[in-house]
């Protein structure tokens, strides 16, 4: 232990220079960001995440957003045990049947203003999965969207990017 | 008394053996010989390595099972001309999940069985029985009998299916007394995609990249089980140099999800430094495979055939450099978990499986290799390149949470060295065999191991398309010993059991 934390001291830090925001992002975001609710938030946002039927690879690169290279909290973004104290909702996978009623009453708990985040390219449309009897669809297919962000999965790269946006809009 | 071996050559002696099924027999049983069957499981002398439905006129139920002896596979198919088959849970518990959802998925009814509540249907669906007789659903839906538990001053507590981290979702029913668990009951079944139905039909192509996405943390385990079966239908050989390079992506997938695991473990026995020094580590493998292969969790990287990308020319200086990085820190890190009295006051003797369960289970990965169950696909199968690479399987006796993170410590460590080898012995030549489309069909049984146990592909190819595709997690034959293993202990030990199982959702719920 005492190797591993002088080594720490020696050694600068893992955790890298921020991604700029993505503009593709930022564009969606404008259109749903009314400029009073962000100044109530200033640059903190508390994130709930919620797997709507996802694989769990989404999760996988999530998770990495708060490993010691992408420090999510430094940007004031912290993930959140409950609905309700989010602001955001992050929500992977295609929305299953199973999971419809969940995300719904997930919603319904978290407190406005709050956004919604699809991340994932099955949360945008049901991707490969879409058209199974299992399947209600994409995420905006059950509850409204506020950002997109692409990938299968993501990578964390590309998930702070599109967070960024939202603090930045 | 009829052992698997003398079933299965009585069915090829009777004709019965279905000669397209590769590479191991298939041959279609009578309702005697299927019974015959669960008595060896039941008896001990077989491990069930799967269970499964397939639709059809009249729909069939299959069932991989293995020798205990010499590790002997084979598929038994029963044909269900009144919707019923003899149940097989009724007799081997590791059955009784399977035949629920065999039951709510495709509507054969296994006969004689003591649960018959629906499994992975969860009430929500427009149809019973969706890949059967496609019956409109009963509304209202009748209301889900937990199992009753009966005893003063016990108290519920549910859990889920939205849980407070960032995890998959299911609901947990835990019954206690005061703080120790007295039952825990799971429920699952929401993330259920209806992967099988999405397989019928599909081209090769789109089939395995759905396989690749049933469970996304073992993604390089399903594309090779999916692709091994394949090629098993096809008769295709696959280049030595594909080979390797699967191999080369399923140990740093083994690497990545172990060193998570470690880290997590630890973290929800509140000690945050070895999370973040592992979560390090796991980084810094996912970061090598996208310089290697160019996605960092390397889905679709193999495809049926062989691989879809050859390394860099710079990828062996990377790994061997990220190596040299993992065996200076990784020891140290192992060496802080073994010195910390208060981490192993939390992980030894807590979530106890027990040896009997992991064997009657066939407990696949380090669930059952903690608890003294020896069986790892790639010794015991000995896929391509594994039965040219030296490496060994670490088994434990314990049965606890410190017993599962010293497997993970153990392979960890023999990761490295197949690495090295692999590195080392990396055949020249093509990536892949084409694969053609003309050629009619077949069905083929395949078998990958990822980190968290046998991951199992049966296909069966008709005209160039998917017919019949079913996957088979390791979930399966974990998430019940779970329930198990949490008995006794508290409530706020479930954490530490669970990250030490680390059960796929998705892939358990298709």
């Amino acid at each position: 232990m005492r190797q591993t934390l002088l080594e720490s001291l020696i050694h600068g830090p893992l955790t890298e220079a921020p991604p700029t925001a993505d503009d593709a992002a930022l564009a969606e975001l404008a259109k749903s960001l009314e400029r009073n609710a962000r100044r109530r938030l200033g640059r903190s946002l508390s994130i709930r995440e919620v797997d709507a039927g996802s694989c769990n690879g989404c999760e996988l690169e999530i998770h990495a957003l708060n490993n010691a290279f992408y420090d999510l909290e430094r940007f004031g973004l912290h993930f959140v045990a409950s609905p309700r104290h989010a602001d955001v909702l992050l929500v992977t996978g295609p929305v299953t049947k199973n999971m419809r009623e969940a995300l719904e009453r997930t919603y319904r708990a978290t407190p406005d203003p709050k956004w919604v985040v699809a991340l994932g390219d099955c949360a945008l449309d049901g991707g490969i999965f879409a058209g199974s009897y299992a399947v209600a669809g994409g995420v905006s297919d059950v509850v409204p969207v506020d950002l997109h962000i692409r990938g299968c999965p993501p990578s964390p790269t590309a998930i702070l990017k599109g967070l960024i946006a939202l603090l930045e809009t | 008394m009829t052992s698997l071996r003398e079933i299965v050559a009585q069915g090829c002696a009777d004709g019965r053996r279905v000669e397209t099924h590769r590479p191991w027999p298939r041959v279609v049983v009578t309702a005697e010989g299927w019974s015959a069957v669960t008595g060896e499981l039941a008896a001990g002398r077989a491990t069930m390595l799967g269970l499964w439905g397939e639709s059809g006129v009249p729909g069939v139920v299959h069932m991989a099972a293995i020798t205990e002896d010499d590790n002997e596979i084979a598929v038994l198919s029963l044909e269900c001309p009144l919707q019923t088959f003899p149940s097989v849970g009724a007799l081997h518990p590791a059955a009784i999940r399977l035949e629920r959802a065999i039951h709510s998925l495709y509507g054969l009814k296994p006969v004689g069985a003591a649960d018959t509540r629906p499994w992975l249907d969860l009430g929500f669906w427009d149809v019973e029985s969706p890949l059967g007789p496609r019956l409109p659903a009963a509304n209202p839906r009748p209301a889900y009998d937990f199992l009753p538990v009966e005893g003063e001053n016990l108290h519920r507590i549910p859990v889920g299916p939205v849980h407070a981290g960032i995890i998959e979702p299911g609901h947990f029913r835990f019954t206690c007394a005061g703080e120790t668990v007295a039952r825990l009951e799971q429920r699952l079944g929401y993330v259920h995609k209806g992967i099988d139905s999405l397989m019928a039909g599909a081209t090769i192509d789109r089939a395995a990249k759905l396989a690749a996405r049933t469970s996304g943390d073992s993604t390089v385990a399903y594309g090779i089980a999916f692709a091994r079966a394949v090629e098993a239908a096809l008769e295709i050989e696959v280049p030595a140099r594909a080979h390797y390079l699967r191999a080369l992506m399923a140990e740093l997938e083994r690497l990545a999800n172990h060193f998570g695991d470690i880290g997590a473990i630890c973290n929800d026995a509140s000690f945050a430094i070895m999370h973040a020094h592992c979560g390090i580590l796991r980084e810094q493998v996912l970061r090598a495979a996208d310089a290697c292969f160019g996605h960092r969790l390397m889905m679709d990287r193999v495809v049926p055939g062989g691989v879809a990308v050859d390394l860099r020319a710079d990828a062996p200086a990377i790994l061997r450099s990220a190596l040299k990085i993992f065996r200076q820190r990784f020891p140290r890190l192992v060496e802080l978990y073994d010195n910390t009295a208060s981490l192993q006051d939390r992980t030894v003797s807590t979530g106890v499986v027990r040896a009997d369960y992991a064997k009657q289970f066939g407990a696949p990965g380090y669930v059952g290799r903690a608890s003294g169950r020896a069986f790892d696909s790639r010794k015991a199968i000995a896929y391509a390149p594994y039965d040219a690479l030296d490496f060994t399987v670490p088994v434990l006796t314990a049965g606890d949470v410190n017993a599962r993170v010293w497997i993970r410590v153990h392979e960890v460590e023999q990761s490295f060295a197949l690495i090295e080898q692999i590195l080392a012995g990396l055949p020249d030549g093509p990536i892949a065999t084409p694969i053609d489309s003309a050629n009619n069909g077949g069905e083929g049984l395949g078998f990958a191991e990822g980190f968290r146990g046998d991951v199992l592909a049966a296909v069966r190819l008709e005209n160039g398309r998917v017919a019949h595709c079913h996957l088979r997690d390791p979930s399966w034959f974990q998430w019940p010993l779970l329930e198990t293993a949490i008995e006794g202990n508290i409530v706020a030990d479930f954490p530490l059991c669970n990250k030490s199982f680390n059960c796929s959702y998705s892939g358990h719920d298709l």
